[in-house]
């Protein structure tokens, strides 16, 4: 187990790597740099300004360099937000960025978990069938029509919530983006559970558990939802993924001061070093948690021989 | 050997039902997926018409109709443009018209990156699978590589690169999309190769690229087109996803994300620029997941 989570850590490095290279070669690629937009600098200033960010020298000395510095955790400073480097950047980003995730993850774990295990429990009757097509709704409803929708309805019909910003991470700023975050991984969740628990109920031992005389409650919780939550830690570092994507959008929507905005501002402005740096995080997030999701699956079922 | 030929004609006769004739019953027994399969060949149908069905151009700026509802909507509006059935955008051109050319690009942009991944995806995953030890670990190790990159992340690099390069775009997201293409193929690949079929096919000289093309490719038709169905609605989501961000279709081109997204800014006072679009994608999406569950369920012998 140890020495399948350290080979699993170690092998980690060069998928990491080939990121690295991957998103320094293309943002270098793109034709247009960095001060290309800005009024037209005099030699001397452009000499200086390229010479202070290392851009005089050649393509490979530039990419050594980054590495270098990549690896003593130094993403560089940001080409446009002057005055603060890309780590300083991140750091402000990430906590609300990672809030926003986690509590969809959660929301989405509980509500998705309920629904699914109630759809199970009811199968093929209205319950079932309302929560799966629920559940086909929220999966092909992107997150970019959801969240204006509901901006629309909660936040200027009914005047209850607002429509955006962050105001230090308030609960009411959180409901809506948190919410429309959540609902396709909702969606996904239930379809999995529902899809796992109507296999598990039909074990030969939930029927010895019910011949038992055991309450349904006791049922679920004591015998089927350890053997039918499986397949969704397989599905948590997918879902990750999705939910960082989903970020993107809704961070920009809602005005949140995440990482995803960062990616998109420093994408648009060809802010490359700040690029980089998300990308580099976002990549470094989804191999890490997706370790965690393989070794939790490991502990869960003991079936599965880490090896 | 007179008894045989007799029976061939008789069952000439009977006419047979091949696996495919099957499936595309169980197809159109399929509600839900008829249904989709309709609305969705009138969604397209209206894409392709589009410049027949209006009288105004998906460009045509009209300063004395800015944001104007439909003549039809229910609630009191700053101006109403009759004649517009879907109302007017914030410079006046008619949102109708350009709905429908969101589609043209949304469903264009779907077909053909699902084409690129169907092709790369087809041939990565049936040489690896034929060709097999060594090379198919290679290979597939490179896949799985590939895989843990957060890839939307690299197109967004690759539109910023090259200026929102309408081709790009097709081509990028088609580079994404065939990694999944290519695992399933590989897989189908390996049981097939297993095939007397292929033997025989080996056996009377047919080399390696001829087998692949000829024996391997179809026979794994049935879940690629099972994939297919569901790559497209993923191909259109994530164009539109782009565009949303502004980093997709550039104006005065549309597609339905630039409209939601255009419709989003507007929505507390113009709210059917973002209904309207939003509608139709959430329905052709719907229509491709349906269709794609209904294909899954008539291909798949197995009853679910």
């Amino acid at each position: 187990m140890i020495a399948y989570a350290l080979r699993r850590l170690v092998s980690a490095i060069p998928t990491l790597f080939v990121i690295i290279t991957l998103a320094f070669f293309m943002m270098r690629a793109a034709p247009g740099g960095p001060f290309d937009s800005q009024r037209k600098l005099t030699p001397e200033v452009e000499r200086n300004i390229k010479a202070a960010y290392d851009l005089d020298k050649p393509l490979w000395r530039q990419y050594v360099i980054y590495l270098g510095k990549v690896a003593h955790g130094d993403l560089g400073p940001s080409y446009k937000n002057k005055d603060f480097t890309v780590v300083q950047l991140i750091g402000t980003g990430l906590p609300v960025s990672a809030r926003l995730g986690l509590s969809a993850m959660v929301l989405a774990l509980l509500l998705g978990t309920a629904l699914g295990v109630a759809a199970a429990l009811k199968q093929n009757r209205w319950q079932d069938y309302s929560v799966m097509a629920g559940a086909m709704l929220g999966i092909t409803i992107p997150t970019f029509v959801t969240a204006p929708i509901l901006t629309l309805i909660f936040g200027i019909y009914a005047g209850l919530l607002p429509v955006g910003g962050w105001s230090g991470g308030a609960l009411r700023n959180m409901i809506l983006p948190v919410t429309v975050l959540a609902l396709p991984q909702i969606a996904i969740v239930a379809r999995l559970m529902r899809g796992s628990m109507v296999e598990v109920l039909r074990a030969n031992y939930i029927r010895t558990a019910r011949a038992k005389g055991l309450p349904v409650h006791r049922i679920v919780l004591g015998h089927a939802l350890r053997a039918a939550a499986l397949p969704l830690v397989s599905y948590l570092g997918p879902a990750l993924a999705a939910v960082l994507t989903g970020s993107l959008v809704v961070e920009q929507i809602f005005g949140l001061p995440g990482i995803g905005r960062y990616f998109v501002q420093g994408a648009l402005n060809r802010d490359y070093t700040l690029v980089m740096g998300v990308v580099i995080c976002y990549a470094a997030l989804i191999i890490f948690l997706n370790f965690l999701a393989d070794i939790a699956y490991g502990i869960l079922d003991p079936r599965v021989r880490l090896t | 050997m007179i008894a045989t030929g007799q029976t061939l004609k008789s069952s000439e006769e009977i006419k047979g039902r091949s696996l495919w004739m099957d499936a595309r019953r169980r197809l159109f027994h399929n509600r839900a997926a008829l249904a989709s399969m309709i609305i969705l060949g009138l969604i397209a149908a209206l894409a392709v018409l589009a410049p027949l069905l209006s009288p105004y151009a998906y460009d045509e700026v009209n300063y004395d109709l800015i944001a104007c509802s439909p003549g039809w909507w229910p609630v009191e509006a700053a101006c109403r443009a009759q004649g517009h059935v879907f109302g007017t955008d914030a410079v006046g051109r008619d949102l109708f018209v350009r709905v429908l050319f969101g589609a043209r690009v949304s469903l264009a942009v779907g077909l053909v990156a699902t084409l690129v991944s169907l092709v790369i995806g087809v041939l990565y995953g049936a040489i690896a699978g034929y060709l097999g030890g060594r090379i198919d670990g290679l290979m597939m190790r490179i896949v799985d590589v590939l895989y843990s990159l957060p890839f939307i992340f690299f197109v967004i690099i690759l539109m910023v690169m090259f200026d929102r390069n309408f081709i790009l775009l097709f081509v990028a997201i088609g580079a994404v999309e065939w990694l999944t293409m290519a695992r399933i193929v590989r897989g189908q690949t390996l049981s097939i190769k297993q095939k007397e079929f292929i033997e025989a096919a080996r056996a009377a000289g047919v080399g390696p690229l001829g087998i692949i093309t000829r024996h391997v490719i179809p026979n794994v038709v049935g879940p690629v087109m099972v994939y297919v169905t569901l790559t497209v609605p993923g191909v259109i989501l994530m164009e539109s996803f782009l565009s949303f961000l502004g980093l997709g279709i550039q104006e005065p081109l549309t597609s339905w994300g630039v409209l939601i997204s255009d419709g989003a800014d507007q929505m507390e006072t113009a709210p059917w620029l973002l209904l309207f679009p939003a509608l139709f994608m959430a329905v052709t999406l719907f229509c491709f997941n349906f269709i794609g569950d209904g294909m899954r369920d008539a291909l798949d012998p197995k009853d679910r």
